[in-house]
C-alpha cells in the first residue's frame, strides 16, 4: 500500500502492467503534439503576439501618443471630450493606458493592417479587446509592438482586465472599426 | 524516548506525541484559515453576482485581497505543513525531528498570517494576492507573507531531518512509502517556491519602505510567478500523494507499479516547477521561445506526469476492488465503490474536477497564443477553483474526514450530514468554476467591481449570457459555501465535542485502514504489476478525448479573432 513503503526492496526491476504503458506513451505523444502546436502556430496561424517591445519611459511614450492624436484626430467624443483618431492603415497606432481611461479612442478600417503600440503611464494595465476577447497585458516602462489586422466593422470596447486601483472598474476606452 | 509515543489502534502506527500535536495544531488553524478565506470568498461572489452585488468596490478590492491571500496560501500551507508532519513522523513511525522549532515554524506562519491579514483589513493594502509593482501595499503586508514564508521552510526542514533521521534509526525498511515520497516532492518544489518568494517579497519590502527606488514591472512578474505558479504545483503534489494515501486507506491499494509513480513525481520535481511564463504569455519583452518552453513545461512532461497519476490513482482501486471481487463488467468496481462515505466521495471527485475541469482547462490557457483569449479574463479564476479547490481543498477535505477521526480517536460529530458535505461543496465548487470559465470565454473580466460599468464614462455591452454566469456562479458559490461551513463545523465539533472513539466500536461502514503492525510487517499485497484495470483506461481514453477536444475547439476560436502578428 501507498503508506507502507514497498514490500519488493527492489521496487524499479519490477514489470510494468501494459494499460499503464499503453498510457504513458498515448500521454507524451498528445505532450508533444500539444508542444508542437506552438511553433506550428508561429509558422501557419494569424495570430501570434509579436516579440517586438522597447524600454520607455511614460513620458516620452504620451509624447508619441499625443503627437500622433494631434495629427489625425477626427472629432472629439462624450462628456470627457477624448479624441478621436484615424490613422492611416499600415501606421503606427499609439494607445495609452493609465488611472483611468484607454486614450484616445481609435478609428481602424477592417482588413488594412496596423502597428499598435501599448503601453502605461503609471500602473500595469490590462488590455482586454471586446467581444473579441483578444487580452494583452500593458505595462508601464515598456512598449509593445502588435501588428493587427481588425476583421469586421463595428464598435469595439477596450476593458481593462489588470486590477489598477479603486477606480479599475470604470477604465474602458474603445475601438471603432469601419 | 518510549514514553513519547503511542500506538494507533486502528492503524497500527506509532504517532510520535509531540508531532501529534502539532500535526493537530496546523490542521485546525488551517481550517480556521479556511473559514476565514470562504466568508471573503462568497463575499466576492456575492458581488459579482450582478443583480446582488453586496460590497462596495473599495471592500470587494479588500475582500479579494484577503481572500486570495487566506485560502490560497494560509489554508492550504498549514494543511501542507501537517501533511509533512503526518507522512513523515507517523507514516515512518518515527520521532519527529526539533518539535520546538516545529512550533516556532507554526508561530511564525501564524503571526505572519495575521500580519497580512491586518494589512488588508486596515485597507491600504488592496493589491490582490499577486501585488504586481508599482502598486505598492505597507510594509507589513509583505513582511507578513515574508515571515509565514520563513515559517513554512523551517516545517520543510524538520519533514527533511525527520526523513533522514528514521532512515538512521531503522524505523522502516526499504524505500519510504509512496505517499511520503509525494510529499517528499512537495516539500522539494516549496524549497524552490520560497526561496523564489524571498528573491522577490524581501526586495519588494525594501521598496515599500522607501530603501529601494524602482522595481522592474516585469522582473517582478517572472519572479512573483516563480513562486506563485510553483506554490501551486505544491498543491498538486500534496493533493496527489493524499490521492494515493486514501486509495490506500479505503481499499487497500497498492500503486499499479511504484516504479512509474514515482518517476511521475520526479517529472514534477524536475520539470513542474519552471512554470512561471503561465501568467506572461501576453506580456511584453519575453521572447516566444522562452514562453513556449517554459509554459510547457519542457514538453509538457508534467502534464504527463499528471496523466500518469491520473490512471494510477483510480488504477490502483480498481485493481484493489477486482481483488475483493468486484469483477463483473467494466465499472463494478466503480459502482460498488462506498459513494456515502465522504473520504471516498470527496476523493472521486476531486480526481474527476480535477482532471477534467482544471487540468484540461490550465493545459489550454497555458498554450502560448491560446492565452490570448483568456488571459485576466474570468476563465482564469475559473481554471484554478477547479484545481486549487475542487482538487486540493476537497482531497484535504476527504482526508481529514479520516485523519482527524482516526488520529485523535474521534467520533465524527455529524456523521449523517458528512456524507452530504463532498457532494454540496465539491459540485458547487466545480459550477463555481465552470461558470466562471464560460464567462471569461465572453470576455467577462477578472477582479472586477461592476461589468455595467455604470461608473465609466465609456461602457461596453456584456451580453445577457455573461450576467446569468456571473448570477449562476454567486448561486454555486452559496452552495459551496454551505458545504464548507459543513466541513469546518464538523471538523472542529469532532475535535472538541466528538465522543471517544472505542476502538472496538469503530463504526462498521467506516473505514479504516487495514491493522497492520509498524512498516516492517506490512506485506499485504496482492500481485504486483500484472493486474489489469480495462475500466481505468476506458475512463482514460474518455479524459483524453475531451481534452482533444477542448483544445482544438479553442484553437478554432482563436483562428477567429483578429489576426495578430
Amino acid at each position: 500500500m501507498a503508506i507502507f513503503p514497498p514490500k519488493e526492496r527492489i521496487w524499479w526491476n519490477t514489470p510494468v502492467e501494459k494499460t499503464e504503458v499503453m498510457w504513458v506513451t498515448i500521454a507524451l505523444i498528445w505532450a508533444l503534439v500539444m508542444f508542437f502546436m506552438m511553433p506550428y502556430w508561429h509558422l501557419t496561424g494569424d495570430q501570434n503576439l509579436s516579440n517586438e517591445a522597447y524600454k520607455i519611459s511614460a513620458d516620452a511614450y504620451a509624447e508619441k501618443t499625443e503627437k500622433m492624436a494631434a495629427l489625425y484626430k477626427v472629432r472629439e467624443e462624450g462628456d470627457t471630450g477624448i479624441p478621436v483618431v484615424a490613422p492611416p492603415a499600415g501606421s503606427d497606432v499609439y494607445m495609452l493606458g493609465r488611472l483611468w481611461e484607454w486614450w484616445p479612442v481609435l478609428e481602424l478600417e477592417a482588413g488594412k493592417t496596423y502597428r499598435l503600440h501599448l503601453s502605461s503611464l503609471d500602473w500595469q494595465h490590462g488590455f482586454s479587446l471586446l467581444p473579441e476577447n483578444i487580452n494583452i497585458q500593458v505595462h508601464p516602462d515598456y512598449e509593445m509592438v502588435v501588428t493587427v489586422t481588425p476583421k469586421n466593422p463595428g464598435e469595439y470596447g477596450i476593458v481593462c482586465n489588470e486590477f489598477c486601483g479603486a477606480g479599475h472598474h470604470t477604465m474602458v476606452g474603445k475601438i471603432y472599426v469601419k | 524516548m518510549s514514553n513519547d509515543f503511542r500506538t494507533c489502534p486502528d492503524t497500527g502506527f506509532k504517532i510520535h506525541l509531540p508531532a501529534d500535536k502539532l500535526i493537530k495544531w496546523n490542521a485546525v488553524t488551517a481550517i480556521v484559515f479556511l473559514l476565514i478565506g470562504g466568508i471573503f470568498g462568497l463575499l466576492v461572489a456575492l458581488t459579482r453576482w450582478p443583480a446582488v452585488h453586496i460590497l462596495p468596490p473599495d471592500l470587494f478590492y479588500l475582500a479579494l485581497t484577503a481572500h486570495g491571500l487566506d485560502v490560497l496560501l494560509v489554508w492550504v500551507i498549514f494543511f501542507e505543513i501537517a501533511l509533512l508532519y503526518f507522512t513523515s513522523a507517523v507514516l515512518l513511525n518515527a520521532r519527529l525531528v526539533g518539535p520546538k522549532l516545529g512550533w516556532l515554524a507554526y508561530v511564525l506562519m501564524l503571526g505572519g498570517a495575521l500580519m497580512t491579514n491586518v494589512a488588508v483589513l486596515r485597507g491600504d493594502s488592496s493589491v490582490m494576492f499577486t501585488s504586481y509593482v508599482p502598486m505598492q501595499a505597507a510594509p507589513d503586508f509583505y513582511l507578513g507573507i515574508i515571515l509565514f514564508a520563513v515559517g513554512a521552510l523551517i516545517g520543510c526542514g524538520l519533514f527533511f531531518a525527520t526523513i533522514i533521521v528514521a532512515k538512521k534509526e531503522r524505523t522502516y525498511e526499504g524505500s519510504i512509502p509512496l505517499v511520503t515520497f509525494g510529499a517528499l516532492t512537495a516539500a522539494i518544489i516549496a524549497v524552490f517556491t520560497i526561496l523564489a518568494g524571498a528573491a522577490i517579497l524581501v526586495p519588494t519590502l525594501f521598496w515599500s519602505m522607501g530603501l529601494i527606488a524602482h522595481i522592474d514591472t516585469l522582473m517582478y512578474k517572472v519572479v512573483w510567478w516563480a513562486m506563485g505558479h510553483s506554490s501551486q504545483q505544491i498543491n498538486v503534489a500534496a493533493h496527489i500523494a493524499v490521492w494515493y494515501a486514501i486509495a490506500a486507506i479505503l481499499f487497500g491499494a497498492k500503486p499499479l507499479s511504484e516504479k512509474v509513480s514515482r518517476f511521475a513525481f520526479l517529472l514534477y520535481i524536475l520539470f513542474l516547477q519552471l512554470a512561471s511564463a503561465h501568467h506572461l504569455l501576453v506580456e511584453p519583452g519575453l521572447s516566444s521561445e522562452y514562453k513556449i518552453f517554459n509554459t510547457s513545461y519542457a514538453l509538457y512532461l508534467a502534464v504527463l506526469a499528471s496523466m500518469i497519476h491520473g490512471l494510477t490513482v483510480p488504477g490502483a482501486v480498481e485493481a484493489a476492488q477486482r481483488k475483493k471481487g468486484f469483477n463483473k463488467g467494466l465499472f463494478e468496481w466503480l459502482r460498488k465503490a462506498p459513494w456515502g462515505n465522504p473520504v471516498f466521495s470527496g476523493f472521486a471527485m476531486s480526481v474527476v474536477f480535477f482532471g477534467f475541469l482544471g487540468g484540461i482547462s490550465g493545459v489550454m490557457m497555458g498554450t502560448e497564443q491560446l492565452n490570448i483569449i483568456i488571459h485576466n479574463t474570468i476563465y482564469v479564476p475559473g481554471h484554478f477553483h477547479a484545481t486549487v479547490v475542487t482538487g486540493t481543498t476537497l482531497a484535504f477535505m476527504a482526508l481529514s474526514y479520516w485523519l482527524v477521526p482516526t488520529l485523535w480517536q474521534k467520533e465524527l460529530f455529524l456523521p449523517g450530514i458528512a456524507k452530504w458535505q463532498p457532494y454540496l461543496f465539491g459540485i458547487g465548487m466545480a459550477l463555481v468554476s465552470t461558470f466562471m470559465m464560460g464567462a471569461g470565454t465572453l470576455g467577462v473580466p477578472r477582479r472586477h467591481w461592476d461589468i455595467s460599468f455604470a461608473d465609466a464614462a465609456m461602457g461596453f455591452d456584456f451580453p445577457a449570457a455573461a450576467y446569468l454566469m456571473m448570477g449562476l456562479n454567486g448561486i454555486s458559490a452559496i452552495v459551496a459555501a454551505l458545504g464548507a461551513m459543513i466541513f469546518i463545523i464538523n471538523m472542529v465539533g469532532t475535535l472538541l465535542l466528538g465522543k471517544d472513539k472505542v476502538p472496538a466500536a469503530a463504526a462498521p461502514e467506516e473505514p479504516v485502514a487495514p491493522a497492520a503492525p509498524p512498516a516492517s510487517a506490512a506485506t499485504s499485497y496482492g500481485s504486483a504489476g500484472t493486474m489489469e484495470v480495462p475500466g481505468t483506461f476506458v475512463l482514460a481514453l474518455i479524459f483524453l478525448v475531451s481534452f482533444i477536444l477542448y483544445y482544438f475547439v479553442n484553437w478554432k476560436y482563436l483562428a477567429s479573432v483578429w489576426g495578430l502578428s
